[in-house]
C-alpha cells in the first residue's frame, strides 16, 4: 500500500509547504515533518510530507546492495 | 531514470545467480498493495527464476477492511446531511450492500478526498452538514488522519467525525506466521517503514527465523530485495536489511509515531480473511470520542461475513493463489467484483486479472500452485 | 446452504442495478451499455462497425462520415483547453481518423439556470476559434435551458460530417501481423491534466491537455502515405484501451514498447502522485496510426514536420500469433497484458 512520491520543497509556511514534483507543484502539510526546510527532498503520501530523503532516488539502493556485497566479499 | 535499465539487469543477474544456486523452490511474501501492483507492472513476475515465487500478503488496506466496516460506511453515507470523504481507493469496494460508487448513484453525497485535512476544511466550510471521512490504512497513512483529528479538535469542529479502519503490519505479519503460512522471508514495505522503522521488523526476524528486506517501489527494487533474499536463504541466515535507506531509519518517523499514540490506541480488529487479530487496529481514544464516528453514529458491532465461496482472505495469506478460486475471472472480474482483492486496483485479484495473460496455453509467466 | 445461496443471490442482486459514473468511462462498462441496450435495438450495419464516425453510404458511390459526441467535463475550463475546443476537437477528430474531411458540425447547448453569460460567451468564443483552425463551421444548432440543479454549468454535444475524398478505406479489417503502431506524441496529458484541475485544484501543475483539431495533420499525412490501414484517436481508455481493443478486434497479438511510448515527465510524476497507468489516460489532441512496416519512415517524416507531431513514435508492432492479445514490453526487459480499462480512472493514495 501507500503510494508516496519524492518531492522537493519550494515554498514553507509555519505547518504547510508548496513541494514541487518534477513540474507538478502541491500543498503539503508538514505537520509529520516539521524540521524539513526549504530545498529538501521530502516523500509525500496522501497530502502529508512523511519524510525527509536522504540522498537521492535509486541510486541509493544500488549503493546499499554494492555495500552489501563487498561485505560479503571481504567475510568469505 | 536513466540508468535504470543498467540497475535492473544487474538486480536481475543477481536474482537468477542465487536462485540458480539455492537449487529449490523459494517463496517469498511481500505486503505492500503497492508492491503488488509493481511486481505486475514492471513485468517483473515475467522474469522471475521459476524457483521463486513473490506471494502478495495482507498489504493493500481496501483488501483487508473487513466487509462489515464497508457496510457501515454505506449505510453512513446514505443518512441525511452526511458528507462522506474517502480516499479513491475506497469507492468500489463491496460490501453485502453494494459499494460507496453505488451509494453515490442513489444519492449519497460521496467525495473523493487527497488529503485527511481536505475532509476538515470541507466540515469547516460547510457548518450545516456532517462530515465524515474513511480512515483507512496503514502506519503511514494513520498519522494523517491522527493530525486531522487534532485540527478537527483545534477547530472546535462539530461536524466532523472519523470512521476509522486503520490496520497495523506487523500484528499482522505474526497472525501469518503463526498460522499455516509457508514461506521463506519478506519483501518489507518501504512506506509503512517511513513510520515504523526498520527495527519495527526485527521481531520477526529473531521470533521466527525469517529474513526481512525493507525496499522501495520500482520493478528493479524488488528484483534487488528478492536477490538478497535469495541470497540470505542461500546462506542460511535471517536478517534485516534495508535497501531504501534514502527514506527509512532504524527508528522510523518518531514524531508520527507520536501523533499515532497520542490520538489512537491499539485495538483488536477484524481483517478480511485473517479474522478478529490482537492488537492490529487503531481506535480513537476516549479523549477525542466526539470525532469518533462509530460513537456519534451508534454503530453496533459490524457482521463481517463474507461473501460465499470467496477465498480472498486466503490470496491474502498467501494459501492459495487467485487462479485456485472458481469466482475468480468467472463471477468475479473487476467489472463486477465479489472479493476486495478484485476491487482493489492494488488487489491481488485485480493485479493477476489486468497483467496476466489469459485463455493462453503457453503463457509468459508460469503460474504456479502457491500450496 | 439454503441461506448461503440466499445471501450470495441478494448480494449479487443488489449490485449493478443502476448506472454509476464507471458506465460513462469509456471502458469494460461502457461497452457492456453498447452490446446489451444499445446494439440490441438499433443494430444495423454502420452502427455495427463502431468505429469513430459511422460511415454511412449515400445514393450511389459516395459516402459520409458521421459522428455525435457529448461533452460534460467538469471544470469547464482546464489548462489547456475548455470545453468549447473539446467539443469541437473531439468531434473533427473522430471524422478525420476515419479518413474523412470535416464538413460542418452541429452544435447542442444544454445550459443550467444561472449560468454565467460571460462564461457561454468564453466558451462559444473558443469553439470559433477552434473551427476557425480545423476549418470547419458550425451549421446547425439548438439551446435548452435546464433547472440549476439539473445540470452542472453547461453539456455540449456536436454532430459532425465528413466527406471523403479518397478511395481507400481505413478499417480495422486492413490491419496485418507486421503493421507497425505509431502515435504523434507524449500521451496521457488530457486526462490528467483534467483530473488534476477537477480533484486536486491545489495542484499547480506545468501540464496542459493536448486537446486540438487533428483534421489537418491527418489529410496532409493522407496525402503523403495514402496506404495507412487504421487509425484511431486514443481518447477515454487512453492507449491501453485502444490497442487492447484492436487486438481482440483483429484477433492478432500487439506488443508495445514501454521505452518507445513517449510522455512528458510533469504527466509521468503527476500519474505516479495519483496511482495511474498514463496508458489508461485519456488524450484529446493523439491519434493512433497503423501502417505497414515499409511505410514507417514515410508516416513518420509525415509526422514529425508537423507542430502537434513532433515527438511522433513507433510504439509497437502487430505481430503472430494470433491470441487478440495486447502485451507491454517495460523498461525492465519483461512483459505484462495491457487490459482495456473498466471505468472512470480514480486518484489513489494507497
Amino acid at each position: 500500500m501507500c503510494l508516496a512520491v519524492p518531492a522537493q520543497l519550494i515554498k514553507r509556511d509555519s505547518d504547510t509547504a508548496v513541494a514541487d514534483l518534477h513540474g507538478n507543484r502541491v500543498e503539503i502539510s508538514l505537520a509529520l515533518v516539521p524540521e524539513a526546510q526549504l530545498g529538501d527532498w521530502v516523500l509525500v503520501h496522501a497530502g502529508f510530507a512523511i519524510q525527509k530523503l536522504q540522498g537521492d532516488d535509486l541510486s541509493e539502493t544500488w549503493a546499499v546492495l554494492e555495500d552489501l556485497r563487498s561485505a560479503e566479499e571481504g567475510a568469505s | 531514470m536513466t540508468g535504470q535499465a543498467i540497475d535492473s539487469r544487474e538486480s536481475l543477474s543477481r536474482l537468477n545467480d542465487a536462485a540458480r544456486r539455492l537449487q529449490r523452490e523459494v517463496r517469498y511474501m511481500e505486503v505492500c498493495g503497492t508492491h503488488t501492483v509493481n511486481a505486475f507492472r514492471s513485468g517483473l513476475h515475467s522474469l522471475m527464476p521459476p524457483n521463486v515465487t513473490l506471494l502478495s500478503g495482507p498489504g493493500c488496506p481496501v483488501c483487508v477492511t473487513s466487509q462489515g466496516d464497508i457496510d457501515q460506511l454505506i449505510e453512513l453515507s446514505l443518512q441525511s446531511g452526511v458528507i462522506m470523504c474517502t480516499y479513491g481507493d475506497m469507492i468500489r469496494v463491496t460490501g453485502q450492500r453494494g459499494s460507496l460508487e453505488e451509494a453515490r448513484a442513489l444519492g449519497a453525497d460521496v467525495r473523493i478526498v487527497y488529503s485527511a485535512l481536505d475532509a476538515v476544511r470541507l466540515a469547516a466550510a460547510e457548518p450545516r452538514r456532517q462530515v465524515i471521512f474513511a480512515g483507512v490504512g496503514f502506519e503511514t497513512t494513520a498519522p494523517a488522519t491522527a493530525v486531522a483529528i487534532l485540527e478537527a479538535d483545534r477547530l472546535a469542529l462539530m461536524n466532523f467525525t472519523v470512521f476509522v479502519s486503520h490496520k497495523l503490519i506487523i500484528p499482522a505479519m505474526q497472525a501469518l506466521l503463526k498460522s499455516e503460512v509457508n514461506i521463506d522471508g519478506f519483501v518489507c514495505p518501504g512506506h509503512v517503514s517511513v513510520v515504523i522503522g526498520s527495527d519495527a521488523f526485527r521481531p520477526i526476524v529473531e521470533q521466527y527465523w525469517l529474513s526481512c528486506v525493507i525496499t522501495g517501489f520500482e520493478g528493479p527494487q524488488i528484483a534487488a530485495a528478492l536477490a538478497r533474499l535469495c541470497e540470505l536463504t542461500l546462506s542460511g541466515q535471517a536478517a534485516l536489511e534495508n535497501l531504501y535507506p534514502q527514506a527509512v531509519t532504524s527508528t522510523g518517523n518518531q514524531h508520527a509515531w507520536k501523533l499515532i499514540e497520542q490520538v489512537f490506541t491499539p485495538a483488536n480488529v477484524h481483517w478480511r480473511g485473517l479474522s478478529e487479530l490482537p492488537g492490529s487496529g487503531l481506535e480513537i481514544r476516549g479523549r477525542y470520542a466526539r470525532f469518533n464516528a462509530r460513537v456519534r453514529y451508534e454503530l453496533a458491532a459490524a457482521d463481517n461475513r463474507e461473501p460465499p465461496g470467496c477465498r480472498c482472505g486466503e490470496v491474502i495469506t498467501g494459501r492459495c493463489t487467485p487462479a485456485d478460486c472458481k469466482l475468480f475471472g468467472t463471477v468475479c472480474t473487476p467489472i463486477q467484483p465479489i472479493g476486495p482483492c478484485m476491487v482493489s486496483s492494488e488487489g491481488t485479484c485485480q493485479a493477476w486479472f489486468k497483467y496476466r495473460p489469459r485463455n493462453r496455453a503457453q503463457s509468459p509467466t508460469p503460474i504456479r500452485s502457491a500450496v | 446452504m439454503t441461506r448461503q445461496l440466499d445471501f450470495q443471490q441478494t448480494f449479487l442482486r443488489n449490485r449493478r442495478t443502476h448506472i454509476s459514473m464507471a458506465h460513462g468511462g469509456g471502458g469494460q462498462l461502457t461497452d457492456d451499455l453498447v452490446q446489451s441496450v444499445f446494439l440490441p435495438r438499433f443494430g444495423n450495419e454502420a452502427l455495427n462497425d463502431l468505429l469513430d464516425s459511422a460511415v454511412v453510404p449515400l445514393n450511389g458511390a459516395s459516402r459520409m462520415a458521421m459522428t455525435i459526441d457529448g461533452y460534460v467535463v467538469q471544470p469547464l475550463k482546464f489548462p489547456g483547453g475548455d470545453i468549447g475546443r473539446l467539443a469541437v476537437s473531439g468531434t473533427v477528430n473522430d471524422l478525420a481518423v476515419t479518413g474523412a474531411r470535416p464538413q460542418a458540425i452541429a452544435l447542442g447547448l444544454i445550459l443550467a439556470e444561472g449560468l454565467d453569460q460571460d462564461v457561454l460567451e468564453d466558451v462559444m468564443d473558443s469553439i470559433a476559434a477552434t473551427t476557425a483552425e480545423a476549418g470547419v463551421q458550425v451549421v446547425t444548432g439548438d439551446t435548452k435551458v435546464v433547472g440549476r440543479n439539473q445540470a452542472d454549468g453547461m453539456y455540449i454535444t456536436t454532430a459532425g460530417i465528413g466527406t471523403f475524398v479518397r478511395k481507400s478505406r481505413l478499417h480495422p479489417d486492413r490491419i496485418e501481423p507486421g503493421d507497425v503502431i505509431i502515435v504523434n506524441g507524449p500521451i496521457a496529458d488530457h486526462g490528467l491534466a483534467v483530473m488534476l484541475a477537477r480533484e486536486m485544484p491545489q495542484v499547480k501543475s506545468a501540464l496542459r491537455s493536448d486537446v486540438a483539431p487533428l483534421n489537418n495533420m491527418i489529410q496532409r499525412l493522407l496525402a503523403a502515405v495514402p496506404d495507412i490501414s487504421f487509425m484511431r484517436d486514443p481518447t477515454r481508455g487512453g492507449i491501453a484501451g485502444l490497442c487492447a481493443d484492436l487486438a481482440a478486434r483483429t484477433g492478432w497479438h500487439i506488443r508495445l514498447d514501454e521505452t518507445r511510448i513517449p510522455i512528458r515527465p510533469e504527466t509521468h510524476h503527476a500519474a505516479e502522485m495519483l496511482g495511474l497507468d498514463p496508458l489508461d489516460v485519456a488524450n484529446e489532441g493523439k491519434v493512433v496510426i497503423v501502417a505497414r512496416a515499409s511505410d514507417a519512415d514515410n508516416v513518420l517524416n509525415a509526422l514529425r514536420n508537423e507542430p502537434l507531431a513532433a515527438d511522433a513514435q513507433i510504439i509497437g508492432q502487430v505481430e503472430q500469433p494470433a491470441d487478440g492479445l495486447c502485451e507491454l514490453v517495460t523498461k525492465m526487459g519483461g512483459r505484462r497484458v495491457i487490459h482495456k480499462p473498466y471505468g472512470e480512472q480514480l486518484p489513489r493514495i494507497c
